[in-house]
């Protein structure tokens, strides 16, 4: 039973509008990035310039390129730090059986339920009590609460699928449990660490809310609020062409990692809904 | 004899050690998700203020509801129960989650069947799919708005050539289309995520019951009615809950795409607002509170219904 040869096109018409719809508008912001002038106000499909204006003026504003700085620092170190939290914890949630452990760990996976905006106002003044308001370090403390639950809960997973003897030969030769996870379980675990790594710098990366609550100056943005934050004069002065410039660099980075780890991101993605 | 209590000292020193492991992460969840969310809920039953958090009073609900007596007789419900912005913005918050999540399942379901037939090029398609859900939030927000421009936007230009509409819309400004224009950045951004987690249900689904089908000349609607659609059905239930969750708690979209609308303020918006805009502290804190409670109640009745095995014994 062939597919007919009108199930094929109707079948490569669907595949056609959904890559489409998918690259379109970020295919459009490059497009209007490089256009300057009138030209960015006339609709083109096609590029038809290929002017670096918006991205000189970017990246000559120096406020910007720290903005990526803080970016990336913030991005980096709340993967370092939950990546630690999470291994070491999720050894003990996968190889150690004690009480309340089932119940442990739905709280912990409770927690990524919560609604930012619900901790808000508490995490306000913790901020505040730690001194930490308008600081990087504030955004890497706050991002945990979304990165934790979700890396402690894969790895455990992952952990847990391991068999039991790797470690139990270990144990025999009187290796410490710091020992266990760091020859023998470190080196097993590096395609979920890099799924999970991966998912967390995307997170941190992409964070608004407490971006935009707990940073007040421009040099202690991040990008995604220094974006939003960008504004003309009035309604008319807005600077297109620097905003699609500003999303084309931030977007970059992003969709390199997409293309590049497509399959870890896919199966990190699902680990957390689907069992097995 | 010795050989088990040397056993039990072991196990013993196990579980310490777990606790050991355990702590750095569970002190660190604790100040970031449990204290804060505590002290919010406080803060809804006070008079606290920005800029004087520590000094805050008990009030009781009079955040929530208040009756204040005019004197002759006659009076007026105060609070947040009271009040009809807030209505407005569970209205608003509601309708937008059932109708994002409504496309996106359906947009959601069609993209992984899609990719669930093997073609050639299926691994440029995916890639091409999972690109929107790998934008910042934020950006996708301002790529949309400069489309949707009302005078140089390119989607008014493309649905004029269609001959879809006569005049240029302000998506954006309008009250009528600001949702409109929300739900479509939402679900064109989130379609992928959907569509990955149905896709990976579909994978789980035995080939052979496929063959079975076809040998016995089942037809195609057929196979997905009866068997394709009731076997992926929990892969589906879950991912419908995921974003459901996560689109009742809408905050980024909204705040950048349409500021200040009646229109289209949310729940996560509203709280906000009145957070550190409009200096009502403990205002706030209330309707954070709320929203946690809806959150928290679905959450909840989900798990049950499900019964999610999270001991891990039988797998």
């Amino acid at each position: 039973m062939k597919p007919g040869i009108w199930q094929r096109i109707g079948f490569y018409a669907i595949v056609i509008v959904i890559v489409t719809q998918a690259v379109f508008p970020f295919y459009y912001a490059i497009l209007t990035s490089l256009e300057d002038g009138q030209a960015l106000f006339e609709v083109n499909y096609l590029p038809k310039a290929l002017n670096l204006t918006n991205y000189r003026a970017m990246l000559a504003e120096g406020v910007f390129g720290k903005q990526m700085l803080n970016s990336v620092f913030v991005a980096s170190v709340v993967v370092v730090v939950s990546l630690f939290l999470a291994v070491t914890a999720a050894f003990a949630l996968s190889r150690i059986r004690f009480r309340g452990r089932g119940l442990l760990l739905l709280t912990v996976l409770s927690v990524s339920m919560f609604p930012q905006i619900a901790v808000l106002s508490g995490l306000f003044e913790v901020i505040r009590f730690f001194g930490l308001f308008n600081s990087l370090w504030s955004l890497v403390f706050s991002y945990m609460i979304f990165t934790l639950p979700f890396t402690v809960w894969v790895l455990t997973t992952f952990m847990r699928n391991l068999p039991v003897e790797i470690e139990e030969a270990a144990i025999m030769d009187g290796a410490s449990s710091l020992t266990i996870i760091r020859r023998v379980f470190l080196p097993l675990m590096w395609p979920a660490m890099v799924t999970t790594g991966l998912l967390a710098f995307i997170h941190a990366w992409n964070e608004f809310l407490f971006a935009l609550t707990f940073t007040s100056t421009d040099s202690q943005r991040t990008v995604p609020v220094a974006i939003a934050l960008v504004s003309g004069r009035s309604e008319f002065e807005i600077p297109w062409g620097n905003i699609m410039a500003a999303s084309v660099i931030v977007t970059l980075p992003l969709v390199a990692l997409v293309l590049i780890f497509q399959r870890r991101i896919v199966s990190g993605l699902t680990a957390g809904a689907v069992k097995g | 004899m010795a050989g088990k209590t040397a056993q039990s000292r072991l196990s013993r020193n196990r579980t310490r050690s777990a606790w050991l492991f355990l702590a750095p992460m569970l002190v660190t969840l604790f100040v970031v998700a449990a204290w804060p969310l505590g002290r919010t809920v406080w803060f809804s039953f006070t008079d606290a203020s920005l800029d004087l958090i520590s000094q805050a009073r008990w009030v009781g609900i009079r955040n929530y509801l208040e009756w204040v007596d005019w004197g002759d007789g006659t009076g007026q419900y105060y609070g947040l129960l009271a009040d009809p912005r807030w209505w407005r913005s569970v209205w608003n918050t509601v309708r937008f989650a059932v109708v994002s999540v409504s496309f996106e399942t359906l947009f959601g379901l069609v993209i992984a069947l899609v990719l669930n037939q093997s073609f050639r090029g299926r691994g440029l398609v995916r890639a091409a799919v999972l690109i929107p859900w790998a934008i910042p939030t934020i950006v996708s927000a301002k790529m949309w708005a400069w489309m949707m421009h009302d005078q140089f936007g390119i989607l008014n230009d493309m649905f004029m050539r269609l001959g879809l509409i006569s005049a240029p819309v302000a998506w954006t400004a309008s009250p009528d289309t600001a949702m409109i224009a929300i739900l479509i950045v939402d679900i064109w951004k989130t379609t992928p995520f959907m569509a990955l987690l149905i896709l990976a249900g579909l994978q789980m689904v035995p080939q052979d019951i496929y063959e079975a089908a076809k040998l016995d000349g089942v037809p195609p609607t057929r196979v997905f009615r009866k068997i394709t659609l009731p076997l992926i059905m929990p892969a589906v239930l879950v991912a419908v809950v995921f974003r459901a969750l996560d689109a009742l708690r809408v905050f980024d979209i909204v705040y950048v795409l349409t500021p200040n609308t009646d229109a289209t303020r949310t729940m996560s918006v509203y709280a906000r607002e009145n957070l550190f805009d409009f200096d009502q502290f403990a205002y706030g804190s209330a309707a954070s509170t709320l929203l946690f409670l809806v959150i928290a109640l679905i959450t909840i009745s989900f798990i049950l219904a499900t019964r999610m095995d999270l001991e891990g014994n039988t797998t």
